[in-house]
């Protein structure tokens, strides 16, 4: 056996150092065929995790409604791309319903194409919760210490908010796969609500159901906590603190929540366990 | 500076040395060599074997890597080793050599963690800044990404990492672990065609693969029990090349998508990738047209840094020695578990 041998230049990276970072993506957005030729069409507001989100209207100009449109992956083979894209949209759609039914706060739907990829939900005028907190720890950063444990029952607020949000959810049956400060809207969004306290406020609604299924199991809505968790601990390590006001209100929240807080702790330790492989 | 750095978290064992000129100025690769332990085709390998090759071949790399750096004792400030995350008995014996080495040169310790050592090699190769990273070797599978002085895990594998799924199905089989087990299932992979049903297990930026392994060894078993067997698809013929195209295409778009979620997440367009599965092309060029579309560029490095490596352990050891950081003798201890966000980053803002 040979010892490979020593080279004593740096490697040249298989990409070059890519310094232009903000440019626009290299390809134009795409829109779904039907929109193509809109009169009026819609405007391209983000493009989240998986989907380019536009802003359109639904019916009359004075209806504003979300398109979430996925897009073909280009790297994804394509048998997987379609089944994967026609089963989101079609879940989402499936969850959403059942939620609004339900009196889960969540965007209504409008109409939908599984094979074309798009779906269009009720225009939630907000923003992400991701966006509004670290906005506001930012000025708390800012602030320094004095004004804090009026400033800290904000943030409780928020976090009981969001507890029951997501134990109304569970509580019909649906867990959400994909929990993150970025699929969780904060409803609001005119000037005086951006006012320093009311940063936070505003109804909670839960968006993004692609990951969604319908479950009651302890361990599924479990996982989803530990999800939303972990996100916390490493979006938001300065609210990490406040997790368990969260945990607190969602143990109210439906019959059987404590059970479920019971289950995260199992979860938790498979967790930690985990590290250990290395 | 210049800092020597010890690797044997697993079946590679990697000596290094590295020189950081004034601030600012790129790192100065001296040496960087390494030793695998190779086990017979459809065997893994075990870790009282690996440690015993780590020790039989720790001083021959140690003298070698010195000699090609062209440095002496003198020129050595410190000694870095891997304490771990990896394989109990394969990172004593690592660690052991670095104690004598430290008792006998007179140089200070620095324990390093095995994560942030690939994560710093990789930035420090290809440039990029602040980028998202996926982590993906035979034991791990992260979605790191940067915040107040940790890297942070985002999302990870729930069970079995992806290296261990490949290598497993390798395994299964019984093709050479010669060089690298998933290196031969790429190669398979290059003439499969037919996208064969797999479970595809994504949770927001989590994944699993055990699922996959159970259901592709299962497709392998019936292969090998009817070779004639038809795709109901295409009507084409099952070979074992389709089997590793499937487990690929099937596992990297997994991997792409969880990255991509985090991007999104944290509003970054670069991804770096690192660890041995880093290595895998078809992985880079799926991640590479992921980027493009989010208007972001991929970074990877080639097999001496994305494989484990020495000079990865010496060069994050030394940056955290310039902050002061020192292992001291009785500490000196390696643990199979060490989380990628334990390790407080001094040296980043
Ligand atoms: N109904 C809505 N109204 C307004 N904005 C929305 C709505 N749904 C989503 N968004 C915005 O679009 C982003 C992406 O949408 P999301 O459903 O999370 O898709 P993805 O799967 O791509 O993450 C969200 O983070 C949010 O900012
Ligand atoms: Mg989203």
């Amino acid at each position: 056996m040979e010892i490979e041998p020593a080279r004593p230049i740096p490697a040249p990276a298989l990409a070059p150092p890519d310094l232009s970072q903000v440019g626009p993506p290299s390809s134009p957005l795409p829109l779904p065929k039907i929109f193509a030729n809109d009169p009026a069409p819609p405007t391209l507001v983000t493009q989240g995790a998986e989907a380019l989100l536009y802003r359109t209207t639904y019916l009359l100009p004075s209806i504003a409604c979300a398109l979430k449109y996925r897009p073909s992956k280009p790297y994804r083979h394509p048998i997987l791309d379609a089944r994967l894209t026609k089963h989101r949209i079609l879940s989402e759609a499936r969850v959403l319903v059942k939620c609004r039914k339900e009196g889960v706060p969540v965007p209504a739907v409008f109409a939908l194409d599984e094979k074309e990829g798009w779906l269009m939900i009720e225009w939630i005028e907000g923003e992400v919760v991701r966006i509004r907190l670290n906005e506001w720890l930012q000025r708390r950063k800012e602030e320094g210490e004095e004004l804090r444990a009026r400033h800290e029952a904000v943030l409780k607020g928020l976090m009981a908010r969001i507890g029951s949000a997501i134990g109304r959810m569970h509580g019909v049956g649906i867990v959400h796969g994909d929990l993150t400060t970025s699929n969780l809207m904060l409803r609001g969004g005119s000037e005086d609500l951006l006012a320093d306290d009311k940063i936070l406020e505003g109804e909670v609604v839960l968006i993004d159901f692609g990951l969604a299924s319908q479950s009651t199991a302890d361990e599924d809505r479990a996982v989803d906590l530990y999800v939303l968790e972990r996100a916390f601990g490493s979006t938001h390590p300065r609210a990490e603190g406040l997790f368990s006001e969260l945990l607190v209100s969602y143990g109210k929240s439906f019959k059987g929540a404590t059970v479920v807080l019971k289950k995260l702790e199992d979860v938790r330790m498979r967790g930690r366990k985990r590290s250990m492989l290395g | 500076m210049i800092a020597i750095g010890l690797e044997g978290s697993a079946n590679k064992l990697g000596v290094g040395i590295i020189s950081h000129p004034s601030p600012g100025k790129a790192a100065i690769i001296l040496s960087n060599i390494r030793h695998t332990f190779v086990s017979p085709p459809g065997e893994g390998f075990l870790p009282k074997d690996t440690a015993k090759h780590h020790r039989s071949w720790v001083i021959k790399l140690v003298k070698q890597a010195m000699a090609q750096a062209k440095v002496t004792i003198k020129d050595v400030d410190c000694i870095c080793y891997t304490k771990g995350p990896g394989m109990g008995a394969p990172l004593q014996s690592v660690a052991v050599a670095a104690r004598m080495l430290s008792l006998l040169w007179q140089k200070e310790l620095v324990g390093v963690n095995h994560c942030v050592g690939h994560i710093e090699m990789g930035r420090e190769i290809t440039g990029a800044q602040n980028p998202v990273v996926l982590y993906v070797s035979g034991g791990n599978t992260q979605v790191i990404a940067y915040a107040e002085q940790r890297y942070r895990i985002f999302g990870e594998a729930l069970d079995i990492a992806v290296g261990n799924c490949l290598d497993r199905f390798a395994r299964t089989l019984e093709i050479s672990n010669d060089p690298a087990p998933g290196y031969n299932i790429e190669q398979l992979a290059k003439k499969g065609k037919v996208l064969l049903d797999l479970p595809y297990a994504v949770k927001g930026m989590d994944c699993s693969f055990s699922g996959i392994l159970a259901s592709i060894d299962i497709l392998a078993a019936e292969l090998k029990a009817n070779p004639e067997q038809r795709d109901p698809i295409t009507g084409e013929i099952v070979t074992t090349a389709d089997l590793c195209f499937s487990l690929q295409e099937t596992v990297y778009a997994m991997l792409v998508e969880i990255t991509e979620r985090a991007m999104a997440h944290v509003g970054s367009r670069q991804v770096l990738i690192v660890g041995g599965v880093g290595c895998n092309e078809r992985l880079q060029e799926m991640m590479g047209l992921m980027a493009k579309d989010r208007g972001g560029s991929v970074f990877a490095t080639d097999e001496r840094f994305c494989i484990d490596n020495g000079i990865m352990i010496a060069h994050a050891g030394l940056l955290a020695y310039k902050t002061g950081f020192r292992t001291p003798l009785e500490e000196s201890t390696c643990t199979q578990r060490f989380r990628t966000d334990e390790v407080f980053v001094k040296w980043r803002d």
